[in-house]
């Protein structure tokens, strides 16, 4: 279980960018969880309301996206989604070492209220 | 009022990824080849890393930081090769990160080693997400521990560079399905190296230590261009 340590740098980061982009509060946090990033979505979740206490993140809203893997088929030469991490295309059955997404832990966008009293 | 969206597009463990980038740049410098070793707890790091040193500490300048929620235990039997070795305690921490290595590898001269071996706590979830600065990620696999391993934590096993199977003296003991294992490892990561390993029987040793030396001169390739 890293969830705290990871919800941790979110908020860490988070903080950080609101700052610089001048706001006081933040409403929600959008993140893009891929599926091969080794971190659970609710895990995070729980964690992350957790950590967000006594910070201007306080309250925020969590928003995961959660990206599922894709991979490059070198015999169909195709994208692919795949269901489950195994690195295989679905449709011709063909090893696929090269991964296009689902490694992805980004924090993407905040929701700042600038009319917000400022946390302090 | 709507609330102001504001875009970031960063990663979240930046921070790690920052230190981790130093580190590798501090490592590259010093000439040193950085291998790191992740498994589930009881798989055989400690036993392979110390059979790594025992061997390499007469002819080779070795040194080993070793990654524990708690004691120095591990520390302690390392030490028995001749070679440096620093315990990292993480305390609650499943998982070791950038920062705890750098901290920990301060004041050591780097330029003075030609291998620094890092053992990661035991866990299969956490270390993956965690960028050490490494050359060489090594996963370990016990035939003891069942050959789906990679399929149930394949994000670790698709980050890592080397997937050693080891305590291969206990394969027949153990029923252990090597077909099973190879196609397990390679659906979690279809280019995955593999190497079969017995610490106490030397099985594989010599096949370990050709991966290292390969690791160092390819290395030292890239560093001279």
């Amino acid at each position: 279980m890293h969830e705290l340590s990871i919800a941790l740098s979110v908020v860490e980061l988070a903080t950080e960018q609101a700052r610089e982009a001048g706001a006081s509060r933040v409403e929600a946090v959008h993140l893009r969880v891929g599926a091969l990033s080794g971190v659970v979505s609710d895990a995070l979740r729980f964690a992350f309301d957790v950590a967000c206490r006594d910070t201007p993140l306080a309250g925020a809203r969590l928003v995961i996206e959660e990206v599922p893997i894709a991979v490059f088929c070198p015999k169909c030469r195709a994208e692919r989604t795949l269901r489950a991490a195994r690195l295989r295309c679905p449709v011709c059955g063909t090893p696929t070492p090269e991964l296009v997404r689902g490694t992805e832990l980004e924090l993407t966008v905040l929701e700042v209220d600038d009319n917000a009293p400022a946390y302090r | 009022m709507p609330p102001r969206i504001v875009e970031v597009r960063q990663a979240v463990l930046k921070k790690n990824d920052l230190v981790a980038r130093r580190l590798r740049r501090a490592f590259a410098d010093a000439g040193v080849c950085v291998v790191s070793l992740v498994s589930s707890p009881g798989a055989g790091k400690t036993a392979l890393l110390g059979e790594t040193l025992r061997r390499l500490t007469p002819t080779r300048r070795v040194a080993a930081l070793v990654g524990d929620l708690a004691t120095d235990h591990d520390a302690v039997r390392l030490r028995a090769s001749g070679a440096p070795v620093r315990q990292i305690t993480t305390g609650t921490v499943c998982h070791l990160d950038a920062e705890m290595v750098e901290r920990a590898a301060a004041g050591w001269d780097l330029g003075s080693l030609e291998f620094l071996f890092i053992e990661n706590v035991g866990n299969l979830v956490c270390p993956s997400s965690y960028d050490l600065g490494e050359d060489l990620r090594v996963v370990l696999l016990s035939v003891t521990e069942g050959e789906d391993k990679p399929e149930k934590y394949p994000t670790i096993f698709a980050t890592s560079d080397l997937a050693v199977i080891t305590k291969m003296d206990l394969a027949a003991a153990a029923g252990y399905d090597d077909a099973l294992a190879r196609r397990s490892l390679a659906d979690a990561r279809p280019d995955l190296e593999v190497l079969r390993v017995s610490v106490r029987s030397g099985l594989g040793m010599a096949d370990w230590f050709d991966r290292l030396n390969a690791a160092r001169a390819e290395k030292r390739a890239r560093i001279e261009v």
